[in-house]
C-alpha cells in the first residue's frame, strides 16, 4: 500500500490494472468508459507494455484472445453495445481456457440506449450471455477503492482458474472522484511463460493446441466437463459478498455496484426512523453468495431487492430465498440512478402488510 | 541415392480431411517445406480458421489456435504484439477472410501488423457446402447463387491483394496459383518472400492462393484445375502486387 491519490473511478481500474499486471490493452472507443482506455493509451507505452485500439470490440477481444493464449495478462474494457459485440469472443474464450479481464461499464440500453448509468446487463454477464454452457467470474464494486482493489483480484482468479473475468461497474462509478490506496505493484519481471502458452514450441516435448472445438460430441461433452468441474471449485472457493448492519436486521436489502452504494443511505434513513434494515451485497455476481441469503432467510421478515433494471439479480436473490420469505423489488430504467430516499419509500410500501 | 520425394518434417502423420484434389493440401504441403527450410516450425504459431481447414493443425505439426470465423488476422495481432519473437501466421478461406473478416484483415493489413497471411480463395464456402462467397465469379453457380452470380443482386468478386496494395501498411502482397507445377513453385516463392517480411518485421503480408473445391464445384479434380485455368485465372490475375524494399 502507498499514498492515497484522488482518482475517477474510470481512471483508477486502469492504474490498478497496470499496477496488477496487465501487459496488454486492447479495446475500442465507448462512452460513459472512454478515460480508462485514454488512461492506458498513456500509462501503457511509458511501462513498454502494449496498447492496441481495435477496429472494433468485435476485433478488441479477438485480440485479448490471442494475448491471453499466450499466457500474458491482458485487458479490454467497453460498455454495453460493444460487450454485446464480444460475446462470440467471450464463449470461444471460455471454452479455450485462457484467462483474461474485461470491464463493463454498463449503460443504458437496450439497443443503443443512453451513455448514463445502469446495471441492464446483469443477465448477460452472470448467465452466459454468449453461446453455449459457461460463465465468467463476475465481479460488482461499490467504490472506486473497491474498483482498484478487485483488478488484482480479477487477474489473480483468470490466472488461477484459466478463465475470463469480467468487472461489472457502471459510468457512476466510473465518473467519480474518491481517494484511493493502491495495493503494490505485482513484479512482472517475474512472469513466466506458462506451459500451455502457444507461443512456438521452443523446446517443449509437445506443441500446444488452444481451441474451442471437437468436431465429436463426445469429445466435446468431456471438455464442457471441464468447464462445470472449474465452475465447480469456483462456486465453492470463490463467493464474496459484503453483509452491511445484518446482525440485528429485520430486514435485508439486496443490491449490488453503484444501487448498494445508495442503499446504504437508505439504510440509515431508515434505521434513523427506527426500522432496522442491513444490506446483503454480492461482490460476486458469479459465484452468487446464494448460501448467505439463503441463512438470513430465517432472521428477516422480507428482503427488498433494488437495481437499474426491471429486476435481474431479483432472479438469483429469489432462488437463494425460496420462497421462505417475500422478496419485494424496485428498480429504474434506462439510466436512472435511484435516490436513498425513493428506496426508502418504496421499500416502506411493503411494511405493515 | 538422391532423395526425390520426402514428407515434410512440419506434416504431421495424420491423413487429411480434405476432399480429393482439393488444393488445400498443396497448400498446406508448401507452408510446410517453408517452415522445415526456414526453420521456423518450433517458432511457429498458426491461427486456423473456421472453414475446411479448421483442422488444420491435424496436418502442420506447430503450436495452433482456431480463431472465431473471420478474426483470425485479430487474433494473430494479439499474440504478435505481446510475443514478438513468435513467428505469427494465419491460415484462411474466402468466407473467412473475404467475407466476414474482411474488417480484421484491412486492418491488420492497413497497421503492417508482422504477421502472415495465406489466403485460400476457392470462389465458395466450402466447409459449409458450397455457397457463394465474395470470390465467387460472375455467373457462378453455388448453393446460394442458384441463377447464377449477377452482380445487379450480388455485386462483383473482391480482389483481395488488389486492394491491400492500395495501402502502407502492407510490406508484401501476392496472388499465386495450384493448378500445376510451375503455378506451385511461383506460389511456394511469393510465400517466402512473405514469411521474409515478418522475419525481417517489414510489415503485414499475405499471399492468396487460387485454389480448388471440386466436391462443390461438382467436378473431377482434372476438371477444377481446369476451370482453374479456364475461368478463375483470367479474373484473378497472379503476380506480386506489393513488396517493399528488403522482401526477397
Ligand atoms: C460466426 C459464424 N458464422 C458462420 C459459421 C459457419 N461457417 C463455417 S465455415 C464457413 C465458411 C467457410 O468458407 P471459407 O472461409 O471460404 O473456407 P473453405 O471451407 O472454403 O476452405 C461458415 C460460413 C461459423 N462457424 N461461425
Ligand atoms: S469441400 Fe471443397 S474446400 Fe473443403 S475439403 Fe472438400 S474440396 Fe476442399
Amino acid at each position: 500500500m502507498g499514498e492515497k491519490l484522488l482518482m475517477k473511478g474510470s481512471e483508477a481500474i486502469a492504474e490498478a490494472a497496470i499496477r496488477a499486471g496487465a501487459m496488454a490493452f486492447f479495446g475500442y472507443p465507448i462512452t460513459p468508459q472512454n478515460e480508462t482506455p485514454e488512461y492506458f493509451s498513456r500509462r501503457m507505452p511509458e511501462l513498454g507494455r502494449v496498447f492496441l485500439q481495435a477496429e472494433s470490440e468485435v476485433a478488441a477481444i479477438n485480440m485479448v484472445y490471442g494475448a491471453a493464449c499466450t499466457g500474458t495478462r491482458a485487458i479490454t474494457t467497453s460498455s454495453s453495445p460493444g460487450i454485446s459485440l464480444m460475446q462470440e469472443g467471450f464463449s470461444y474464450i471460455a471454452n479455450t481456457n485462457v484467462p483474461c479481464v474485461v470491464v463493463n461499464a454498463m449503460r443504458g440500453g437496450p439497443g443503443l440506449g443512453d451513455i448514463a448509468p445502469a446495471q441492464a446487463d446483469y443477465f448477460q454477464a452472470t448467465k452466459g450471455g454468449g453461446h453455449g454452457d459457461y460463465h465468467s467470474i463476475v465481479i460488482a464494486p461499490h467504490t472506486v477503492q473497491e474498483e482498484a482493489d478487485l483488478m488484482f483480484d480479477a487477474f489473480e482468479l483468470a490466472d488461477k482458474y484459466r478463465i475470463m473475468v469480467v468487472v461489472l461497474v457502471d459510468g457512476l462509478l466510473g465518473q467519480m472522484m474518491e481517494p484511493v490506496e493502491f495495493k503494490d505493484w505485482v513484479d512482472v519481471k517475474k512472469f513466466k511463460t506458462p506451459e500451455w502458452a502457444t507461443v512456438g514450441q521452443g523446446d517443449r516435448a509437445q506443441r500446444n493446441i488452444l481451441i474451442s472445438f471437437d468436431i465429436l460430441a463426445e469429445g466435446l461433452e468431456k471438455m464442457n466437463l471441464v468447464l462445470q468441474n472449474k465452475y465447480a471449485k469456483i462456486r465453492e472457493n470463490e463467493v464474496r459478498f459484503e453483509e452491511y448492519k445484518m446482525d440485528d436486521a429485520d430486514y435485508a436489502i439486496t443490491a449490488f455496484g453503484t444501487v448498494a452504494r445508495i442503499a446504504k443511505t437508505t439504510i440509515e434513513l431508515a434505521r434513523n426512523e427506527g426500522i432496522k434494515i442491513g444490506l446483503i451485497r454480492p461482490i460476486t455476481l458469479y459465484p452468487f453468495p446464494e448460501k448467505v441469503i439463503e441463512n438470513r432467510a430465517s432472521n428477516v421478515k422480507f428482503f427488498f431487492d433494488t437495481e437499474m433494471n426491471e429486476g435481474q439479480m431479483l432472479e438469483d436473490v429469489k432462488l437463494a430465498v425460496n420462497g421462505k420469505k417475500p422478496v419485494y423489488f424496485h428498480g429504474r430504467l434506462g439510466g436512472i440512478v435511484p435516490t436513498a430516499e425513493e428506496i426508502l419509500d418504496e421499500f416502506k410500501k411493503h411494511l405493515g402488510g | 541415392m538422391k532423395t526425390i520425394y520426402k514428407v515434410p518434417s512440419a506434416i504431421t502423420s495424420r491423413d487429411t480431411t480434405y476432399c480429393p484434389g482439393c488444393t488445400h493440401g498443396v497448400a498446406h504441403r508448401i507452408v510446410a517445406e517453408l517452415l522445415d527450410e526456414t526453420g521456423l516450425t518450433k517458432k511457429t504459431v498458426i491461427v486456423w480458421p473456421v472453414g475446411c481447414s479448421v483442422f488444420g493443425y491435424y496436418f502442420i505439426g506447430t503450436d495452433a489456435l482456431i480463431a472465431a470465423h473471420g478474426r483470425a488476422c485479430a487474433m494473430a495481432t494479439g499474440i504478435k504484439r505481446v510475443h514478438p519473437e513468435s513467428f505469427v501466421m494465419t491460415y484462411q478461406g474466402d468466407g473467412d477472410l473475404a467475407s466476414i473478416g474482411i474488417a480484421e484483415t484491412v486492418h491488420a493489413a492497413a497497421r503492417g501488423e508482422n504477421i502472415t497471411t495465406v489466403f485460400i480463395n476457392n470462389g465458395n464456402y466450402g466447409m459449409t457446402g458450397g455457397q457463394m462467397s465474395p470470390t465467387t465469379l460472375i455467373g457462378q453457380v453455388t448453393t446460394t447463387s442458384p441463377y447464377g452470380r449477377k452482380p445487379e443482386l450480388n455485386g462483383f468478386p473482391l480482389h483481395v491483394p488488389e486492394m491491400l496494395a492500395t495501402m502502407d501498411g502492407p510490406a508484401y502482397i501476392a496472388r499465386g496459383a495450384l493448378d500445376n507445377p510451375q503455378h506451385i513453385n511461383q506460389a511456394k516463392k511469393f510465400i517466402q518472400k512473405a514469411f521474409t517480411a515478418q522475419q525481417k518485421r517489414l510489415g503485414y503480408s499475405l499471399v492468396e492462393l487460387v485454389s480448388t473445391c471440386p466436391t462443390n464445384w461438382k467436378m473431377t479434380p482434372v476438371e477444377s484445375i481446369e476451370r482453374v485455368k479456364r475461368e478463375v485465372l483470367p479474373i484473378f490475375p497472379l503476380g506480386e502486387f506489393r513488396a517493399v524494399k528488403g522482401v526477397e
